[in-house]
Parts: C-alpha cells; sequence; structure tokens
C-alpha cells in the first residue's frame, strides 16, 4: 500500500500542482507568479514521467512530452521576465495590482 | 530502500513548495524554488529518467533559476510585505477541491500496467525516439523555431523605445 508505486508519484504530483496553483492564484509579486508557474510545470513533468515509467516503459512517450513541456517553460519564462521588465520600467513597480494596462 | 528515499524526496519537495508561496523574502523563496528543482531531478532519478534529470538540472537549476535571480535583482525595490492577494480564502478553496478530486480519481482509477521491465538507460532509446524514422523530428524543428521566437520576442519586448 504504502511502497511507492504510480499512484502514490500522481498524488505527489497533484499536491505540487495545487501548491503552485494556489500561489498563482494569490501571490502579487509578478516574479513569485511566474516561480509558482514554474512549480506547476514541474508537477506537471513528473505526471508524464511517471506514466512513461509505469505504462510506457519502453516506448518512452512521457519523457519525449516533458522534453517539449521543457521547452515550452523556458520559453515561457524569457519571454514572461521580459515583459515584467518592460512593465517594470513604465510602472516602477511588480505588483501585480498595477498591471491593469491592458484593461480596456 | 527506494521507498525510504522516494518519500523523503517528496517531503523536501512539498516543504520547499510551500516555503515558495509562504516565505515573505522573495529571494529565499527563489532559493527554496532551487530546492524544489534538485529534488524533482532526484525523483526523475527514481523513476529511471537518467537524461531528464541531468536536463533538469541544467535547464531549471543551471538557466531558469538563473533568470528568475536576475528579475528578483532588477525589481528589487517592493519586496517585503508583499501580503497575499484578496482572494486567498477562495484560492485556498479551489485548489484544495481541485486536490481532492484528483486525488480521487487517482484512487479509484485502475491502471493497466504492463509487466515490462524499465530501461536502465535513457539516452539512446531517447535520441532515436526523437530523431527515428517513426519519430517526433518535425516536432523537434517546431520546438527549436518556437525558441527562436520566444527569443526575439523577449527581445523586442525588452528594448528601449
Amino acid at each position: 500500500m504504502f511502497s511507492a508505486g504510480l499512484e502514490q508519484y500522481l498524488i505527489l504530483s497533484a499536491v505540487l500542482f495545487c501548491i503552485g496553483l494556489l500561489g498563482v492564484l494569490t501571490q502579487r509579486n509578478l516574479v513569485k507568479v511566474i516561480m509558482c508557474l514554474e512549480i506547476m510545470l514541474n508537477a506537471v513533468n513528473i505526471t508524464l514521467i511517471a506514466f512513461s515509467q509505469y505504462v510506457t516503459p519502453v516506448m518512452l512517450t512521457g519523457q519525449i512530452f516533458a522534453i517539449f513541456v521543457m521547452v515550452v517553460a523556458a520559453a515561457e519564462v524569457s519571454v514572461g521576465i521580459a515583459i515584467i521588465f518592460s512593465v517594470y520600467r513604465n510602472r516602477e513597480s511588480v505588483d501585480i495590482e498595477n498591471f491593469d494596462i491592458l484593461k480596456w | 530502500m527506494l521507498d525510504i528515499v522516494f518519500y523523503l524526496l517528496s517531503a523536501i519537495a512539498v516543504a520547499s513548495a510551500i516555503a515558495v508561496i509562504v516565505v515573505r523574502d522573495i529571494f529565499r523563496a527563489a532559493l527554496c524554488l532551487i530546492l524544489l528543482f534538485m529534488t524533482v531531478a532526484g525523483i526523475y532519478l527514481l523513476l529511471h529518467a537518467d537524461f531528464l534529470a541531468i536536463v533538469q538540472v541544467l535547464v531549471y537549476v543551471g538557466a531558469i533559476s538563473v533568470l528568475i535571480i536576475v528579475a528578483i535583482m532588477l525589481t528589487r525595490d517592493v519586496q517585503h510585505g508583499q501580503p497575499l492577494g484578496r482572494l486567498k480564502y477562495p484560492a485556498i478553496v479551489v485548489a484544495a477541491l481541485l486536490l481532492g478530486v484528483v486525488a480521487l480519481g487517482v484512487v479509484n482509477t485502475v491502471f493497466v500496467l504492463p509487466d515490462n521491465a524499465p530501461l536502465q538507460e535513457t539516452v539512446k532509446p531517447l535520441g532515436k525516439a526523437l530523431f527515428g524514422d517513426p519519430g517526433y523530428l518535425l516536432t523537434v524543428e517546431i520546438a527549436a523555431v518556437m525558441l527562436l521566437s520566444a527569443i526575439l520576442g523577449a527581445i523586442a519586448v525588452i528594448r528601449e523605445k
């Protein structure tokens, strides 16, 4: 029951995903929001690799998906931090309450 | 033995993920995030994903955390005393509900597992799967183009007018 199998890994990644979701919804510093997004992406990667290990152990499909998730995460972080810098230059703040430029 | 390692790594991962949210000083939160990335790399090793564990250390611990720390350094005037947003309690409820639903689904699902032994080293099979004949070559090239466009987009957004 308590030996580490597929379900334990899935529960672990669900816990990490929900912690990341909580951070994205509650944090007010934009850099911290991006950090919590990274937690969520890592949780998804754990899920993919656990399925790859236990369901398709020879084809490695989940590991290939995890590689592409990492590529997308790197691109997302670079563009997101560029956007934070650019808004910080105009507003002198990284508080998410001040990021209302796109609101009508 | 491996179970003990798994539960130890899981405890460190969950604790550092909570610390990322709870810790007030954002630089310490970034250090907790790096600890989380390292423990996730350890979990990949437990899952026989050696190549992905190394990529995790290189990309996340090496590159993304440096990017995040640079972002913290360049925006370092409003760090302390960031209170949680107004939607704190609804967000906690939503996250707990999602966790409950997912955990219920995981526990009640019967997974059909084959009895193949997992591959011991994955670098060569991953390379064959990515670049081989019925492979993911088109996706690899699209990923390269997407990285290039992300670099160009970041430069275009951040450039002084």
